[in-house]
């Protein structure tokens, strides 16, 4: 194992075993503790189980997962960002379907190999976009009566 | 036989039309990541309001039929479970549509769920009495084991590593507590307002097994290369029952776990498939090829989760105890109708009750014949280039992880735990024993509480909890599972030193 993947699982174990130390602190000190019995048995199985692993990873005896190359990061990282913005923030500032048929037509520019330079990829990928968004509204807005935040065009 | 005297009337123009309907669009609604049995059932309860009670129940019982059918088009061609139930079928179903395998992968999964399917409704029809007084013999102690050791198989199974697979499913049996106490009432790990009522099983699992694809698609780049996420070749459909009928274990294995496991109340279809394939796996002498694309991996996780529905409706049509999410959700369509379940039902109406039934048993031949139909059609799903593929399944998460609840809450929810399972995956923890966790946790809750205050209140906590043969059978099972995947994982690693050390 590489230094990279070593240091990267150091830092994933020890971040689950911050969250199982945190969540077996709060399960034996938060009142009432009647209602911390069963998450008390759960939390102590986690943080022993998540300080094992964190120490195997500190003694570089981790035997699986491959860790994040730079070049997976590059890579993900755009559409990552666009992942965040629209699950988190445009879906309802703009309203759904908005925010698909942007979140849609950027992910497909910026993961989809073909050519800028050629208006044929573009109008393709209008018409995927537009088709997309067809069914989308179909399905959940006349099939399934499913209302969602207000349109920010409507 | 007096279910025969019934018989006739699935065949009435409205109730095959409902029954078709329910089938094609389970299906098709089943295929789509995200859109799980147990929703499509609720989502379908409106369209019942104006139908006669037994129409209503042939719809909805076809809709659970085909959508857990259904649910294994997604998790073989894009590595999604459709449902729960489905999870098992990723393992191997996946790797086979990855070698150019999905339709003979499809096929086999449909006419094994059909052998599954027909299996567990005839259980349903003949043995609903018997298997209802068994299924009686489960008490808190033991739905708490029941609820421990489907986490167990699972955390040991589904992760190269026990101890990851185990602290996985200890994320998910921790995820299940957080919202409010069901006893007490009490604030629990509340860190935010958008899981104040809990985490919403849903939404979690299309954010548990739909992101980490999709960021997977988007670390592979703008290349052209792999542009193609899976290539699929037709295959003969009577190759496909020669497959499946050639690999009689694990068929038998599948049903009869299924059929077991479906009618403990409470326990559901989510671990049939996957407790099917484990058994499948350790009991097969080509236990290895089992990850690789492997189909009996494929018949054994699909004719589990289709034979457990017959059995899941027998706790609830008897005692009025759901025995899966859906079955819950199709309880509520029975009171909907005036219907309450209970002993009393197929001698108060059994002109409900038994065409119902029947048309589940026929529900399974249009699920295996349509399913064989849209095998070759769904394969298309695969020849979507990879950057469309990815903007689809982030829409659908998005849109269907709101629709549960219509709460935005739902959405956060889905994409965090989306994007922290990628990361997760990366360093060797998966999302089937977290999911499971989630699932199972509430259960094991519940009955370890309830049996905490019997056993209080009789014989103390540790004689309640280990006393009587079930309980000792299932404490045994767990041990037994977690101790021959960490001697299965020694000996792989001392294997592996040893070719590393002669090399």
């Amino acid at each position: 194992m590489n230094d990279l993947p070593r240091t990267q699982h150091i830092i994933a174990s020890g971040a689950i075993a911050a969250v199982g130390i945190t969540v077996a602190y709060i399960s034996y000190t938060q009142e009432p503790a009647a209602a911390f019995v069963f998450p008390r048995l759960i939390a102590t199985v986690f943080a022993i189980l998540a300080i094992w692993t964190f120490v195997k990873a500190v003694l570089g005896r981790t035997k699986v997962g491959q860790g994040l190359s730079g070049q997976d990061m590059r890579n993900l990282l755009p559409g990552l960002i666009v992942t965040l913005v629209y699950a988190f923030g445009a879906a309802k500032e703009l309203g759904f379907y908005t925010a698909t048929t942007i979140a849609f037509f950027i992910l497909l520019t910026l993961y989809d190999p073909a050519p800028h330079t050629e208006a044929k990829t573009w109008i393709k990928r209008v018409l995927i976009t537009a088709g997309f968004m067809a069914v989308m509204y179909g399905l959940f807005a006349m099939l399934l009566n499913v209302y969602t935040p207000r349109e920010i065009f409507s | 036989m007096e279910f025969l005297y019934y018989m006739g009337d699935v065949f009435t123009p409205i109730n095959f039309g409902l029954l078709l309907l329910g089938t094609i669009g389970g299906l098709i609604l089943g295929a789509t990541p995200g859109l799980s049995p147990t929703m499509t059932v609720a989502l379908m309860i409106p369209f019942t309001f104006k139908l006669a009670p037994e129409q209503g129940l042939i719809l909805l019982g076809a809709a659970y039929t085909s959508t857990v059918a259904g649910g294994a088009v997604s998790a073989i061609l894009l590595k999604i479970p459709g449902a729960p139930a489905n999870i098992a079928t990723t393992l191997d179903g996946h790797t086979m549509a990855q070698k150019g395998e999905g339709a003979k992968a499809l096929q086999i999964s449909f006419i094994a769920s059909a052998i599954g399917g027909l299996f567990g409704v005839f259980l349903l029809i003949f043995l609903t009495p018997v298997l209802a007084t068994w299924a009686l013999a489960f008490g808190p102690s033991e739905l708490f084991w029941l609820a421990i050791l489907g986490v167990t198989v699972i955390g040991t199974l589904d992760s190269s590593s026990v101890v990851k697979g185990l602290l996985s499913g200890c994320i998910g049996l921790w995820l299940a507590t957080i919202g409010f106490d069901d006893i007490m009432g009490a604030q629990r790990f509340i860190f935010h307002s958008s899981v104040s009522g809990g985490i919403n099983v849903i939404p979690a699992l299309i954010g548990l097994f739909a992101i980490p694809q999709v960021i997977a698609m988007f670390a592979k780049g703008r290349s052209n290369v792999d542009a193609e996420i899976i290539v699929v070749q037709r295959h003969p459909i009577g190759a496909a029952f020669r497959e499946v009928f050639s690999r009689k274990r694990a068929l038998a294995i599948g049903t009869a776990v299924g059929s077991i496991i479906g009618l403990i109340p409470g326990v559901g279809g989510q671990i049939a498939g996957l407790v099917a394939y484990d058994q499948s796996k350790k009991m097969s002498p080509e236990s290895a090829k089992f990850g690789t694309g492997h189909p009996e991996g494929v018949i054994a996780a699909e004719s589990a989760n289709n034979a457990m529905v017959g059995p899941s409706l027998v706790p609830l049509l008897t005692l009025s105890i759901p025995g899966s999410p859906t079955a819950a959700v199709l309880l509520g369509g029975l009171l909907i109708h005036g219907i309450f379940p209970g002993p009393a039902l197929f001698t108060q109406y059994p002109e409900v009750v038994w065409p119902f039934i029947n048309s589940m048993l026929v529900g399974q031949i249009l699920m295996c014949v349509f399913g064989l139909l849209i095998a070759g059609w769904a394969a298309n799903v695969a020849r979507v280039p990879r950057a469309v593929m990815a903007a689809v399944v982030l829409g659908l998460a998005v849109f269907g992880s709101y629709s549960v609840g219509h709460s935005m809450g739902d959405v956060y929810v889905m994409a965090a735990l989306g994007l922290a399972m990628y990361f997760l995956e990366r360093f060797g923890f998966s999302a089937a024993p977290l999911v499971l966790g989630l699932i199972l946790g509430p259960i094991a809750e519940a009955n370890f509480m309830q049996g905490a205050m019997i056993a209080n209140a009789t014989i103390g906590q540790m004689a309640y909890f280990f006393t009587g043969w079930l309980n000792w059978l299932l404490i045994l099972i767990v041990v037994a599972s977690v101790g021959y995947s960490i001697w299965m994982e020694l000996r792989q690693r001392r294997y592996t030193t040893k070719e590393d050390a002669q090399a």
